[in-house]
């Protein structure tokens, strides 16, 4: 699947919370927890995601051309954001993830408690998979 | 608690009838700042409308208006504190600014390479920075008073560190973190004898307790008008007159100066030489407002709701498992820094959020604190005169069912 559908799949997975604040974060911290263990040898200072109030730890694996990620996140809420980047770009080619714009956030209600101070975290997460599938072109 | 007219008082703050994410806002938000009275906020409203000029220097009836309620504001702030003349009442823009006018000040003509400043291991960064800038400029050494696990300080370390190179002191009354009330009049005393100056950061007292330098015998006392019901961008440095005089200016700039020319300058009398530029006057002249509004309830009347209100938070707080407080002196006042066991601080934070609750997450500007509890951050809840029992009903409420998830 690309990026494109399954962001818009997120989009219509999130449309059933009506931007409910409180059920957005439920949700979001549902999703973190349905994520992958994440192994506690891969929490190294290379793995670190830098410029998060919280810390998120995020490593790879590449297939075929393909690249698969894995990461963790000391809070629930940060995790689960985490877990929709993962979704988005675990499976795509280096190309495809350095060529994808992330729409989802803006289009999911997720904008307006992710507020000025935390997106530079989301944007840190993001950069960071891109750094990642620069390094593996 | 019968006398303490609370539904009138919240009557009195507009923003407390506000709606957040679809719950009745509490804010216990207070230690980062306090919510404004309407009185405040007219007294903006009418500045601006009606007697707006810059001051001092204009002879036009406006100019008079505005320069009278400036300087009004000056005399009441003189009053609430205790000092003994506006002489030593400084317009800041708030205890940041007012700690570095002091440490910048004091590095051009007091102290010498190899003098001692003393702070305390639980002061905000505003009381840190200023003196290590200061000490790296003219090789000083900074020396930090401990802390104890309930986040006390330890005043025989304090003494063990004193030596006859200690110039001044420079702590904190309240702690931001910890909500510790610290034995100021006690630290000031030793300071006399020892001969070292002091500065006390009145930041978190100043709307909770009463404060009066003279009993004090502080030489420096800074604190801010928005962490006491008043406007954002006001600060207060009071200084004893004889040591502001000595002090040369710490800016330069209009109304700091009496005459000017390329050759030489000279300065303006106290108060004006630190007032360096046109100042924040209709914030100054919106202070007063607040002060007369803490006046009018009683700073007594206050203090005691408010005690009863942190011993009851402390007592349900206290109750819930996996929950742990940060600073369990027996003086505090209603600040809580805690962590829970299954729940970031930051998922706390924003879970609350979610609730109407606004409490502050993170270092809070201690970091040195922090790492001393081995702490990345806390959630921290502070209490002001507007907070009621229901509220921390509410919260407590909150957490239980945050924990419980």
């Amino acid at each position: 699947m690309n990026t494109t559908t399954i962001q818009q799949n997120i989009i219509e997975d999130f449309e059933i919370l009506e931007d409910d604040f409180e059920m957005t974060l439920n949700y979001l911290m549902e999703l973190g927890e349905k994520l992958e263990e994440y192994e506690e040898k891969n929490k190294t200072d290379e793995n670190i995601v830098k410029g998060c109030q919280s810390k998120v730890w995020l490593s790879y694996e590449s297939k075929d051309g393909k690249l698969f990620f894995s990461g963790d996140s000391n809070t629930s809420i940060t995790k689960g954001l985490l877990s929709l980047l993962i979704k988005v770009f675990s499976g795509q080619t280096p190309k495809d993830i350095l060529d994808t714009k992330l729409f989802f956030i803006n289009k999911t209600g997720l904008c307006r408690f992710i507020g000025t101070q935390r997106s530079n975290g989301l944007e840190a997460m993001e950069n960071k998979f891109k750094v990642i599938a620069l390094s593996s072109k | 608690m019968n006398s303490y007219p609370i539904d009138s008082i919240r009557d009195d703050f507009p923003i407390l009838k506000s709606k957040i994410n679809n719950h009745n806002l509490i804010y216990f938000d207070n230690a980062a700042t306090t919510q404004k009275p309407r009185v405040v906020i007219d007294s903006l409203t009418n500045f601006y409308q009606n007697n707006n000029a810059n001051i001092h220097r204009g002879i036009h009836t406006l100019a008079e208006k505005a320069t009278e309620e400036f300087e009004m504001t000056r005399s009441v702030v003189k009053n609430f504190i205790n000092a003994s003349s506006e002489k030593e009442i400084i317009f800041t823009k708030g205890t940041t600014e007012g700690i570095n006018l002091i440490a910048s000040s004091l590095s051009k003509s007091f102290f010498n390479e190899g003098d001692e400043i003393i702070i305390s291991e639980m002061e905000h960064h505003s009381n840190i920075v200023p003196w290590q800038m200061v000490a790296k400029e003219k090789k000083l050494k900074l020396k930090t008073i401990n802390v104890s696990d309930n986040g006390e300080l330890d005043l025989d370390h304090f003494e063990s560190i004193i030596n006859e190179k200690t110039k001044l002191v420079s702590v904190v009354y309240i702690s931001n973190t910890l909500g510790t009330i610290n034995p100021v009049k006690k630290i000031i005393d030793i300071c006399r004898e020892n001969n070292i100056l002091n500065l006390i950061d009145g930041a978190q007292a100043s709307a909770h307790n009463e404060i009066d330098v003279k009993d004090l015998g502080a030489d420096f006392f800074v604190f801010s008008a928005h962490k006491m019901y008043g406007p954002t961008g006001v600060g207060i440095v009071y200084g004893r007159e004889n040591i502001l005089e000595k002090m040369p200016p710490y800016m330069g700039g209009g109304e700091m100066i009496k005459d000017v020319s390329f050759t030489e300058t000279t300065y303006n009398d106290l108060p004006y030489k630190f007032e360096a530029g046109t100042p924040n006057i209709g914030d100054v002249v919106g202070f007063k407002e607040a002060i007369h509004y803490i006046e009018k309830i009683g700073k007594k009347k206050i203090r005691d709701y408010e005690e009863n209100l942190m011993k009851y938070t402390n007592s349900c707080l206290s109750d819930i498992d996996g929950i742990n407080i940060f600073g369990t002196s027996k003086k505090k006042i209603g600040i809580f820094s805690f962590t829970c066991e299954n729940s970031h601080f930051y998922d706390l934070g924003l879970l609350l959020d979610a609730k109407g609750i606004a409490v502050r997450t993170g270092h809070h500007c201690t970091q040195p604190l922090m790492s001393k509890f081995n702490l990345d951050g806390t959630a921290r809840l502070s209490l002001a005169l507007y907070n009621t029992k229901e509220e921390v009903d509410f919260f407590i409420e909150s957490i239980k069912k945050i924990i419980k998830r």
